[in-house]
């Protein structure tokens, strides 16, 4: 007898059925798993924020201790492959797992320190990272136009266009009407057509009677005919109304001074702190752009690769940039659309008598148009002009202004999650 | 002679699954392979770490460890570290083998004739399995347990019962009953048990654990009284039911987790002779499809260089060496019982009177059913296996600096080699030997584990931390001692007693053992 045998196509069953697990072990072992993406973060080259991140721990932290032979005592392990050994030969312990290999044991006795080492997607590397943090006054705006609503659900309606015509609601009505008007009529109609049939198997009924029943039939049958199956006041449609939407997107301003004062490495350290910014934003909008805006003693825009790598000498002044702002918003970003992020890195350096300026036109002009804006200082330095006068604004704006001091590479990361530390509500 | 071949492409299709499967089945039949009926699961290779990651369990419930697992998989698979097993098959009936979608048709057939034919019999016919397991009721028992742990996990935190599962799991190996024989029990049985347990067990603790004084002279009557009475050596079991303070879910978890662990006992005990057994198969089925003209040479070509791989056996002083290969040790025994019945040697004869010329299907069958991987080394490990894979031992004293060889594939070192193999692959010395040897009913409720020391090996520095474990499933001090020759080596408590007390109390006692 040969066995019924089955094969099973199991390909389109879900894959990852240990997706659960795994979440399990990347909560439990989160400490660790931040404490790397933060080195990562500190550590990693700008461009390589897209992707996910090795995460190494240390074995010993992830094992699971069970009852086993330690290192001692005396022991015999059988291995293969002998080629000059002779009984009674003494050889130097080797150094991994006492004996050899120890049969096999060594390997699972939780001894030998190598790492544990897995990969996180980029998804739980930013997840990671961006831990605890959320934007500053994220203002959802309205936003005119099409794009800014979309249709839900709202019952039925009587008009319509034939292509939200609901047909299930419509037969519904069409039957409800068709037995209100003509019920009774078919009721009897029934009736009559037994009595009929009845009378024509008896012999001795009189025919003018069968007449008359007759004609009664036809007059019913007609009126019951004259009920339509559909009419028009049947019709039901769907109804689907507009229902506006909470603005998804969001501009934000790089702006940077790239005075000869400002070298490489204080612009790869602006270049960090942009990166993050931009990579937050993108999660929480849908949209999200970026202009980038130079300056050294005239602002310009340009785009990203120009931005961070070309270089610029002359002197500095802020308020250029500034007003450069002022001018790309007025003219491309409403507020009614948009939620705008300003994120200012500079050296500190301003020529002077342009500070107080710049202080006039954050908060006379751009401030009250935004959702925040960031100020960083790299410099080891002590302050100059321009951080007094922007710290003069704090206590004006104290929600969406802010100012921080950067000095090395590591304190990016620290800094920004200080600025975007999640408000309590 | 006229070829008709089953088929001449690379590519599977579910057709040609079939009728692979037909032959191999027919062949199998004649060899009088004995199987539960096949479940063949066709799947995908991200599907294949999944399975990997539940350690063989086609649904296993929750927990981080698997999620641990799984991800080592994926990272070694990813980095080209490792390839994937190409089949996993699990002992149930009907017998469950997945084929991976990557793999081409030989590499099915392969898989079809090692697991779903040679695994498969080895699990019907074994008589460890058919002592320990029931494969007709263990996916239900899988899913009872996968529902009921989330149930616990809605109704008391995924936390707590993670706390009880890693503590549980600490001891798995110390969860089974080497003796007795569980019975098996369908999903509903077992639901209704578990409820009727619940109260039951509580019950039996509450005895146990009566604090009301009982009259003077009873309690002077059951001071000296020992509990548990003798020494248990299934620590998960001993825990279920007697633990103080368990609630009914946490005893049912302890019952879970070591239900399972019994499950995968067989297993554990015949990696060489289960794995042997079905690269004999595979080896020897699809041998025969060739030989009868229904495969091609491509395909013995490729089926060649597989089977060649999976019986490689690195030497010792190779950067892959990694231990003795299960699958070269097993496979080598499989064929050298049917060389010695087939072909014996002189020196076959005088080591293997018994089967020397014997019949090799009745012979290989007959150990297949018998024996587990120590005693099937003791019987069947002959000369020339020893001597084909150069076996020798090596004898590790950690008093001295170096080690020595004390026996090799000579006249002299064969007996020494098969037994030392032999004990290799005997659980009881692979593992220590931990009892439950006394509770202090009466005083404060301390727990007593013995641990068999055996020639001076100690415990791995983990056992601290088991003992951890231990205690929070026990809740009342845990003490650990290990004892050789009767002598106190060491011992561990937990939680840890003050430097001072461990110095009054052990070391005047046994001076210059620590």
């Amino acid at each position: 007898m040969h066995l019924v045998n089955y094969i099973v196509d199991r390909r389109l069953n879900s894959r990852n059925k240990s997706t659960v697990n795994r979440q399990r072990f990347l909560r439990r072992y989160k400490e660790q798993i931040k404490k790397a993406v933060d080195e990562a973060v500190t550590k990693r080259s700008i461009t390589d924020l897209e992707r996910g991140e090795q995460i190494t721990i240390p074995s010993r932290d992830v094992s699971e201790p069970v009852f086993g032979h330690g290192r001692g005592g005396v022991r015999d392990a059988i291995h293969p492959g002998n080629r000059e050994f002779i009984p009674g030969d003494t050889i130097k312990r080797p150094k991994s797992g006492g004996g050899g290999a120890g049969g096999g044991d060594a390997s699972d006795s939780g001894e030998g320190m190598d790492d544990f080492v897995f990969q996180i997607t980029q998804e739980e590397f930013l997840d990671f990272m961006f831990n605890d943090l959320e934007l500053p006054n994220l203002v959802k705006k309205q936003l005119a136009g099409t794009d800014a609503f979309k249709f839900v659900r709202a019952g039925f309606t009587d008009v319509g266009i034939p292509a939200k015509l609901n047909i299930i609601r419509t037969m519904r009505a069409a039957h409800a009407r068709r037995v209100a008007l003509s019920g009774k009529s078919r009721r009897c109609l029934k009736q009559l057509e037994c009595q009929y049939q009845e009378m024509l198997a008896d012999p001795e009924q009189d025919a003018e009677e069968m007449d008359k029943i007759l004609l009664e039939i036809e007059a019913l049958t007609k009126k019951v005919r004259s009920v339509p199956f559909l009419d028009d006041f049947d019709l039901k449609f769907n109804l689907h109304v507009q229902e506006p939407l909470p603005s998804s997107k969001a501009v934000m301003f790089c702006v940077m001074d790239v005075s000869g004062s400002m070298d490489q490495a204080t612009k790869e350290m602006a270049k960090r702190f942009f990166i993050l910014l931009y990579l937050f934003l993108r999660r929480n909008y849908e949209k999200t752009e970026l202009v980038f805006i130079r300056h050294h003693t005239s602002a310009k825009e340009v785009d990203e690769e120009e931005f961070f790598y070309s270089r610029e000498t002359g002197g500095t002044i802020v308020s250029s940039a500034l007003k450069l702002t002022k001018e790309i918003i007025d003219d491309r970003y409403p507020i009614a659309d948009w939620n705008i992020y300003v994120a200012q890195a500079s050296d500190g350096d301003n020529w002077n008598d342009d500070s107080p300026l710049c202080k006039q036109i954050l908060v006379n002009q751009l401030l009250p148009l935004m959702s925040y804006f960031s100020y960083i200082e790299i410099t080891p330095r002590s302050h100059q002009a321009l951080w007094r006068e922007y710290e003069k604004i704090v206590p004006l704006y104290p929600e969406n202004f802010a100012l921080r001091q950067i000095e090395t590479v590591s304190d990016i990361y620290p800094v920004f999650r200080e600025l975007f530390q999640r408000k309590e509500a | 002679m006229r070829k008709k071949y089953i088929s001449d492409s690379a590519e599977w299709t579910f057709e040609l699954i079939e009728k692979y499967d037909g032959k191999i089945g027919e062949v199998a039949e004649e060899f009088e392979l004995d199987t539960y009926p096949n479940q063949i699961e066709i799947i995908r290779s991200e599907q294949m770490m999944d399975a990997y990651a539940s350690v063989g369990m086609p649904l296993g419930y929750n927990h981080w460890s698997y999620g641990k697992h799984f991800l080592n998989v994926e990272s070694s698979y990813k980095r080209g570290a490792m390839g994937l097993a190409y089949e996993i098959v699990i002992n149930s009936n009907p017998c469950i083998s997945y084929l991976m979608e990557e793999n081409t048709m030989t590499m099915q057939a392969l898989v079809i004739a090692h697991a779903a034919y040679g695994h498969n019999s080895f699990f019907k016919g074994n008589y460890l399995f058919k002592a320990w397991t029931d494969a007709g009721s263990i996916i239900d028992y899988l899913l009872f347990a996968k529902n009921y742990i989330a149930k616990c996990e809605e109704r008391h935190s995924v936390e707590e019962v993670e706390l009880i599962l890693d503590s549980c799991h600490a001891l798995m190996n110390y969860g089974v009953d080497r003796y007795r024989r569980p019975y098996p029990v369908s999903i509903e049985k077992e639901r209704a048990a578990q409820l009727e347990r619940e109260e039951f067990t509580q019950q039996q603790v509450n005895a146990l654990w009566r604090t009301i004084p009982t009259s003077a002279e009873e309690e002077n009557a059951d001071q000296e009284e020992n509990f548990p009475p003798d020494p248990q050596e299934n620590i998960l079991y001993f825990i279920e039911k007697n633990a103080p303070n368990l609630e009914s879910w946490q005893r049912e978890i302890v019952r879970i987790v070591r239900k399972i662990a019994q499950y995968f006992y067989p297993q554990r005990q015949t990696q060489v002779m289960n794995e042997g057994w079905a690269t004999f198969w595979h080896y020897t089925l699809l041998n025969e499809l060739y030989d009868r003209g229904l495969v091609t040479d491509g395909f013995m070509m490729e089926f060649l260089q597989s089977h060649t791989g999976v019986i490689y056996q690195p030497p010792f002083d190779s950067p892959h060496y990694s231990g003795i290969n299960v699958y070269t040790l097993g496979f080598s025994l499989m064929q050298d019982i049917r060389r010695i019945c087939e072909n014996p040697t002189e020196e076959d004869r005088q080591w293997f009177p018994d089967f020397a010329g014997a019949n090799w299907l009745e012979t290989l069958h007959f150990a297949m059913k018998n024996f587990k991987d120590e005693s099937f080394i003791l019987q069947f490990l002959s000369p020339k296996v020893i001597r084909d894979l150069k076996l020798f031992d090596v004898l590790d004293d950690f008093n001295r600096d170096e080690v020595e060889i004390s026996a090799i594939h000579n006249e002299n070192g064969y007996r020494t080699i098969r037994e030392l193999l032999a004990a290799q692959y005997n659980l009881s010395f692979k593992e220590p030997d931990i009892q439950v040897h006394k509770v202090n009913i009466k005083g404060d409720r301390s727990l007593l584990l013995r641990h068999q020391k055996r020639n001076g090996i100690p415990l791995m520095d983990s056992a601290d931390e088991v003992l951890r474990h231990l205690h929070r499933l026990w809740h009342f001090d845990v003490h650990l001692e290990s004892v050789e020759d009767g002598n106190l080596t060491d011992t561990i408590h937990c939680p840890p007693t003050e430097e001072k007390d461990g110095a009054k109390s052990e070391a005047p006692l046994f001076p210059g053992v620590f």
